[in-house]
């Protein structure tokens, strides 16, 4: 990777990054919070909660763009907070809420974005989809014990049983990851070992 | 299915971690189901994790984890099969065959599954079995279309 250095701005600053770090990387490097779920150090960036979305202007047009994803270039100027910025975060939160309606860090970056937890109906599934126990478990632990199944609205964590009832006792470290409960790989976790045959072939007739 | 057929499958892809739907399809049309054991071979044989393997096949409808039966019924429930009557074609084929949208029957012989559209919306309501249209079709007439099938 090459190490040319870049300047750009974030919240009126002038900070200096180097080239293929992220504007969230960029933010934190200078102590700027930009609010995340879905992001953790040790893996790829994701972009599956939008939390991170901040306002960034090139040439004179401003965009939205998820911070976590998005890498720095010259002459951006970056907004982590504006009157577009919180309302968008406000709308994800409720979204979010209504399928972890108690999440500890939820209801915290409810308070501060005016986010109403009843604003949609509850769908209480208690996972934000944000894929860190998934990806947690392929990249830094390669036993990809852990898996998503089905798709859209049916989407939803899954445990190999095989491959989880060997490797899980020892690891957990998945669980604490959750930004919605500790306890809910837990329980998929418990759920897959109890129907101990594998989904595909549970329910054959 | 046996594994000696899954790995002439897979040495055909040259066991090409890309390949992966493709074998599966071929698995697919085949077998008519992906059993578990299938994909743990499949797994082996391309060296792609079971959790990937069980997130594609349960993304694409093309795939099925369960046990599908020898003929495959779809009914168009699209917009102009629907205004010309594919809920009381549907309903029928209910009750002959005793199993609902999704479902496949203990004989294995049907598998019911509706569909959005099969395209030739001017023959609605449309029926069709394992790929051969039944168009224009009354409840009345669904009994004789699956009598035809053993």
């Amino acid at each position: 990777m090459k190490m040319s250095k870049i300047t750009l701005n974030i919240d009126g600053t002038e900070i200096e990054a180097s080239e293929g770090m992220t504007i969230l990387e960029a933010a934190q490097s200078v102590g700027i919070d930009i609010p995340t779920l879905c992001h953790h150090e040790k893996l790829e960036p994701y972009g599956g909660c939008r939390i991170c979305t901040v306002e960034a202007e090139v040439r004179g047009r401003t965009k939205l763009v998820a911070a976590c994803v998005y890498p720095v270039e010259k002459n951006l100027t970056v907004k982590t907070r504006s009157d577009k910025v919180d309302r968008i975060r406000k709308m994800v939160l409720q979204l979010l809420l209504s399928h972890a309606p108690d999440s500890e860090q939820l209801v915290d970056l409810a308070k501060e974005y005016g986010a109403d937890k009843d604003r949609f109906e509850k769908e209480a599934s208690f996972c934000i989809h944000c894929g860190l126990c998934v990806r947690y478990c392929a990249e830094v632990k390669k036993k990809n014990a852990v898996g998503f199944i089905n798709r859209g609205s049916k989407r939803e964590i899954n445990f190999v049983p095989e491959i989880a009832a060997r490797e899980c006792w020892n690891c957990k470290e998945c669980f604490p990851l959750c930004p919605t409960a500790a306890l809910q790989a837990a329980y998929v976790f418990t759920e897959s070992l109890v129907n101990s045959s594998p989904p595909y072939e549970t329910d054959s007739e | 299915m046996d594994n000696a057929r899954i790995d002439q499958i897979l040495e055909k892809y040259n066991g090409e971690a890309s390949s992966l739907i493709q074998v599966l399809l071929e698995v697919q049309s085949e077998n008519r189901w992906l059993p578990g054991q299938a994909l743990e071979r499949i797994s082996e044989g391309l060296q792609v994790p079971l959790a990937r393997i069980q997130h594609i096949a349960t993304f694409y409808k093309a795939f099925s984890l369960v046990p599908k039966g020898r003929h495959e019924i779809h009914i168009c429930m699209g917009t102009a099969c629907h205004v010309r009557g594919a809920q009381n074609v549907l309903d029928k084929v209910q009750e002959l065959t005793g199993i609902n949208p999704g479902e496949t029957d203990l004989d294995l012989k049907f598998s019911l599954e509706t569909v959005n559209c099969l395209g030739c919306c001017a023959l609605g309501p449309v029926m069709e079995i394992d790929g051969q249209i039944h168009g224009k079709i009354t409840p009345s007439e669904t009994a004789d279309a699956l009598q035809k099938y053993e």
